[in-house]
């Protein structure tokens, strides 16, 4: 393979990888926004949509694919509104550390719930199309990363939509505006909380899901991954959908062209280096607020 | 006025050190009424993470300054010693000296950056080190043994009197433990203490009060990290053998447990932080893994019903003391 093929090899597997963290990321911006804190069970249900996946499919009813897409995002949305129901919602005193505190504390249950249910082994989905590589201009690439990207770009529209065009959606962007403002306004800041948790925990789902055919799920994966979009949405400017869409992309390609070119065993360190310069450099991040 | 706050504060600075030499003396008979080497050995471990604990509550609790990445200094204490001490064949006194002054300056260069961050930014900037240093940990094979760890590591002596058993270990941990509780409270009770204080309180007021804000924070980051770098040294001369699954992010989330648990800005509550989140796992050891599954119910329920620790059970209990002898003139 010549050059210009490896460095398009690396772009796409980078941009592949770049949105799954672009939908983490926006998880996170979302809830940032509603309550000014971050939700570190976020990867969890990345984590929580690919096994719950797996569970389904391997249930023994033969559900098909697609249902068991509908039912598992159904029912991650349903746990990530119990979580803010019943740890964030109590809060007598919800400050930036506490709210770290209960999310961290929730995705340490998640987690042990789901090692609990299904234990420790990796597990992988079908994958939803074709499985055979294809070339393309001489690099190659699954179909399942189309399906990837499709996806991503599907949940951006979507995203967009609803915070452009519906009422619910206008109101969560007038409370991370201004809370006190929005509130006197007759919007139920409390209940945007509880949205944003839904909203995001569906998003994360889904992203799951999708990238379980390729990157295999278990139990301890969450976390990772939940950092990976952590790191995108600070790229981006924490808080910014747009910003999170961008960090998530370029995340990916340093990722995979660092692991290509550098070293795969610092793939991981090879983003956090990237993180912590653009911090020093730009703390609030590409297209972040000042 | 100004006599009886200076007489205040001398009574307060003998209340403490009354306290610190009451608790060493309890934490020194111990081992002679109880010779089960098994509470020696979880009473080691307390020790240790009471001085990496601490370092973290002068940082977290009293400066404000949040950090996820405390096992980052840790590993690197604990490592850079066992790697002077054994390829390096040094003496391991050379090496725990040499570790903790690298660990310092590695801590100034990191704080200096990263400490321009605050909140969110803070939390992942360290966690996002922590997690780097992890991996080198990891990766660096030819010096760290990788995932198989490293092994013969020689036992600190002095004069010739190793520290070889649990016994003579818990003597020198518990001692280096003193030192540091001592340290600590002066720390806090000094100048440098007051403004980490303010810091927590409001960083624009301190900053318009004459505090060179960002150099103290740099400054209690450089402490905290050499704390952790002492609890990695005594870790690593402990074990004399080290894998790096130890020092990852569940290291920097337990420190961050313990302090929150024990209440913020308490560094007694610290101590009792340790105890409970040591000897908890040692009673969920019938759940196997999935005692993973109390913790996270823990520090959700800690968060929820008791968001000052175990320090705000004291207060509230002294208060409640207060109201109850004043009854008759009111409640104060």
């Amino acid at each position: 393979m010549d050059l210009y093929s490896v460095i398009l090899q690396f772009l796409f597997s980078g941009i592949t990888i770049g949105s799954i963290y672009t939908i983490v990321a926006m998880g996170f911006s979302i809830i940032f926004n509603a309550t000014d804190a971050i939700n570190f069970a976020q990867g969890e249900f990345v984590m929580l949509g690919g096994m719950l996946a797996v569970g389904l499919l391997s249930f023994g009813v033969g559900l098909p694919l697609i249902l068991v897409f509908f039912i598992t995002v159904l029912m991650v949305t349903a746990i990530g509104m119990i979580c803010e129901l019943l740890a964030v919602h109590p809060m007598k005193n919800p400050t930036v550390i506490n709210i770290i505190f209960v999310t961290i504390g929730l995705s340490i249950l998640l987690k042990g719930g789901v090692m609990f249910m299904w234990g420790k082994d990796t597990v992988g989905l079908p994958t939803f199309s074709n499985p055979n590589p294809i070339t393309f201009l001489g690099a190659t690439f699954l179909p399942q990363a189309v399906w990837m990207i499709g996806t991503a770009i599907i949940i951006m529209i979507l995203v967009h939509f609803f915070f452009k065009l519906t009422i619910t959606g206008k109101a969560m962007m007038a409370v991370a505006f201004n809370k006190r403002a929005a509130s006197l306004m007759g919007i139920n800041a409390r209940r945007m909380v509880t949205y944003s948790f839904i909203i995001s925990s569906a998003t994360g789902a889904v992203s799951g899901i999708i990238i379980t055919p390729v990157t295999l799920m278990a139990y301890d994966k969450g976390a990772m991954l939940g950092l990976k979009g952590f790191c995108a949405a600070m790229l981006g400017g924490f808080g910014s959908i747009p910003g999170a869409i961008i960090g998530g992309f370029l995340l990916g390609i340093f990722e995979s062209f660092g692991s290509g070119f550098i070293s795969s065993a610092y793939k991981d360190a090879i983003a956090f280096l990237v993180l912590i310069a653009l911090l020093l450099f730009k703390p609030k991040g590409i297209l972040g607020k000042k | 006025m100004k006599t009886t706050s200076i007489e205040q504060k001398l009574l307060s600075k003998r209340k403490i050190y009354l306290g610190i030499a009451i608790f060493v003396l309890i934490m020194f008979l111990f081992p002679l009424f109880i010779r089960n080497l098994y509470y020696l050995n979880v009473l080691i471990f307390v020790g240790i993470y009471t001085i990496a604990a601490i370092g973290l509550s002068l940082l977290f609790g009293y400066a404000g300054q949040i950090s996820l990445g405390q096992a980052a200094f840790y590993g690197l204490g604990a490592y850079a010693s066992g790697v002077l001490s054994t390829k390096y064949a040094l003496n391991p006194w050379v090496a725990f000296v040499i570790s903790i002054l690298l660990v310092g300056v590695v801590a100034y260069l990191i704080g200096k950056s990263i400490l321009s961050l605050s909140g969110h930014y803070l939390a992942m900037g360290t966690l996002g080190f922590g997690i780097i240093m992890n991996i080198i940990f990891v990766e660096w094979y030819s010096m760290t043994g990788g995932h198989s760890g490293m092994v013969n590591i020689p036992n600190l002596d002095i004069f010739g009197f190793k520290l070889n058993n649990d016994i003579r270990y818990y003597y020198f941990v518990w001692s280096v433990t003193a030192i540091i509780f001592m340290f600590s409270f002066n720390l806090v009770h000094s100048k440098v203490g007051r403004a980490l204080r303010g810091i927590s309180e409001s960083e624009i007021a301190s900053e318009v009060l004459g505090v060179n804000t960002s150099e103290v924070k740099v400054i209690i980051f450089v402490i905290s990290a050499v704390y952790a770098a002492i609890a990695g040294n005594l870790y690593t001369y402990y074990l004399t053998f080290l894998t790096p699954d130890i020092f990852g992010f569940k290291f920097s989330l337990d420190l961050v447990i313990m302090v929150v648990l024990g209440g913020l800005g308490s560094i007694w509550g610290v101590f009792f932080g340790v105890l409970i989140l040591i000897i908890l796992p040692e009673y969920l050891r019938v759940l196997k893994d999935y005692d993973i599954i109390v913790y996270g119910i823990f520090l959700i329920v800690i968060v929820l019903f008791l968001p000052g620790g175990l320090s705000q059970l004291r207060t509230s209990f002294v208060q409640r003391f207060k109201v109850l002898r004043y009854s008759p003139r009111g409640p104060e």
